[in-house]
Order: structure tokens, then C-alpha cells, then sequence
């Protein structure tokens, strides 16, 4: 039996989402936690805003100042807009590559606090750790990536090498 | 004990910055970017075919980290910001 990809392109335009119901819900909290914890000072916010300049702390600040913003309010409209089409059954490319976005962040946040290496498997994390429901979360949200950055890339002419 | 310092004759205008000399972006590995996302991007960014794409994302991925682009210093700023925007970990330095 063939199993339907969570999203796939729609013969009329834009992008089908095939998520169940548990799955959006498992996603309704990202919103307010990405928004949470981009509005503070966590060391995290590292990773989603690194140094250009890791060198020259005052090429950096100038980088910082130049762009950093922008950066922030980017990351904000692409919440947004997930949050606006979570139940959505069809996305246009541009609400698509918000979505991409957003998991993206989520996973380098909450990858970055499960410290994660190249060596972790997430489908073999034990029950019994602690923190098994973030790491099933974590590769919920790789697996859904994954569809997504597929079918963008077709639209990119991965056949095209 | 510290020995004195060697001195070292430096060619004059070592330090004077040269406007033609490029800047070069590097992005560096990390263990959460997908495979694929990262290859995507640098399409995306750069409009680079799939091909070098791929083989710029399996430099970071196996090398640690990649030139992606070059240029002056605006672009390259500007690209590093592209990047960061996209959750890559990108830095930038005079191309040597």
C-alpha cells in the first residue's frame, strides 16, 4: 500500500498538506514557543544568529546592527503565517517556504538543547529517558522537513544536474 | 619564562586593507541542517545547479565546513545574512 507524503504538489498550484489532526495539533504549540524564545536572551538565540565575524568582535557588532532586525522580523512573519495556515489543506509556495522556515528554527532550537550530534538516533532513544518526548517531537519535525524540502526542491530542478 | 618575540619583517601594507582583495563566505557543519535542506539552500541562495549544490553541501557535511560564495564585502554580507536567515551557520573573512 502506498503511504500519502504529508505534502505534495497540487495539480492546480501550490502545495496539498495531508497532516492528521494529531499531527497539527503536535505542531499548534510552535508558534508561541518560538515566539517565547526569541523574545528573550537565551544563549540558543546563538545558533539562529551567529557571527559573521567570528574573529572581530567589531565587524561583528556592525554586522549585528545591520541585519539583525531584518533577521528577527522575518523569523516573525514566517511564524505567522504558520501559524495563520496550520490547518490549512492547501499552501501556496510562498506559505510553504514559511513553513519550512519555522520547522527549521524548531529543530536547531531544540536540537541545540537536547545537544544533539551527528550520532543521534532519535527513533532509539529509551522510553525511559526523560526526554524521549522531545526527541520523538524533534524527529516529527525532521520527518516533516524532509517532504517539505522535497518538494521544493523539485520546483528547483533537482533532475536538472 | 616568555621568550622575546621574533622579529619579523612584515612587507609594507600588510595591514593596509585592499578594496580588491574578495571576501569569501564559509559555511560550517553542524549536526541538525538535513542533508537535503542545506543542498536546497545553497540552490536557492546562489542558483547554483543541483550538482554543485550537492557537492558544497557534502563538503560541509564531511569536511566541516565549505566556501560557498565570494565577492566584496557587501555581497558577502549579504549573503552570510541569506544563510543566517535560513538557519545556516555561516561566517565570512578576507579571502587569502
Amino acid at each position: 500500500m502506498l503511504v500519502q507524503p504529508p505534502i505534495e504538489p497540487a495539480e492546480c498550484g501550490g502545495f496539498d498538506v495531508h497532516l492528521s489532526d494529531g499531527e497539527r495539533d503536535a505542531l499548534r504549540s510552535l508558534p508561541d514557543q518560538l515566539r517565547a524564545v526569541l523574545g528573550t536572551e537565551d544563549p540558543v538565540l546563538g545558533r539562529l544568529f551567529p557571527d559573521a565575524y567570528p574573529d572581530d568582535p567589531e565587524l561583528n557588532e556592525e554586522f549585528d546592527q545591520l541585519v539583525h532586525d531584518d533577521l528577527m522580523e522575518e523569523r516573525l512573519r514566517r511564524i505567522q503565517t504558520f501559524a495563520e495556515t496550520l490547518d490549512a489543506e492547501h499552501l501556496t509556495a510562498e506559505e510553504l517556504l514559511a513553513w519550512m522556515g519555522v520547522l527549521n528554527d524548531a529543530r536547531l532550537i531544540l536540537g541545540t538543547n537536547l545537544s544533539v550530534t551527528e550520532e543521534t538516533d532519535v527513533w532509539s532513544v529509551s522510553d525511559e529517558d526523560p526526554q524521549a518526548p522531545a526527541y520523538a517531537f524533534y524527529g516529527f519535525l525532521g520527518w516533516l522537513e524532509e517532504y517539505v524540502v522535497e518538494v521544493l526542491s523539485t520546483g528547483l530542478g533537482k533532475e536538472q544536474a | 619564562m616568555a621568550t622575546a618575540p621574533v622579529e619579523v619583517d612584515r612587507p609594507a601594507g600588510d595591514e593596509i586593507v585592499r578594496p580588491d582583495v574578495p571576501w569569501v563566505v564559509i559555511v560550517w557543519n553542524d549536526p541538525i541542517n538535513l542533508m537535503s535542506y542545506v543542498t536546497y539552500v545553497f540552490q536557492k541562495l546562489f542558483g547554483y545547479p543541483y550538482q554543485k549544490a550537492h557537492e558544497l553541501m557534502m563538503d560541509v557535511h564531511t569536511k566541516g565546513k565549505a566556501a560557498v560564495s565570494h565577492g566584496p564585502k557587501e555581497k558577502a554580507e549579504s549573503d552570510v545574512a541569506r544563510l543566517h536567515s535560513h538557519g545556516l551557520w555561516a561566517t565570512m573573512r578576507k579571502d587569502r
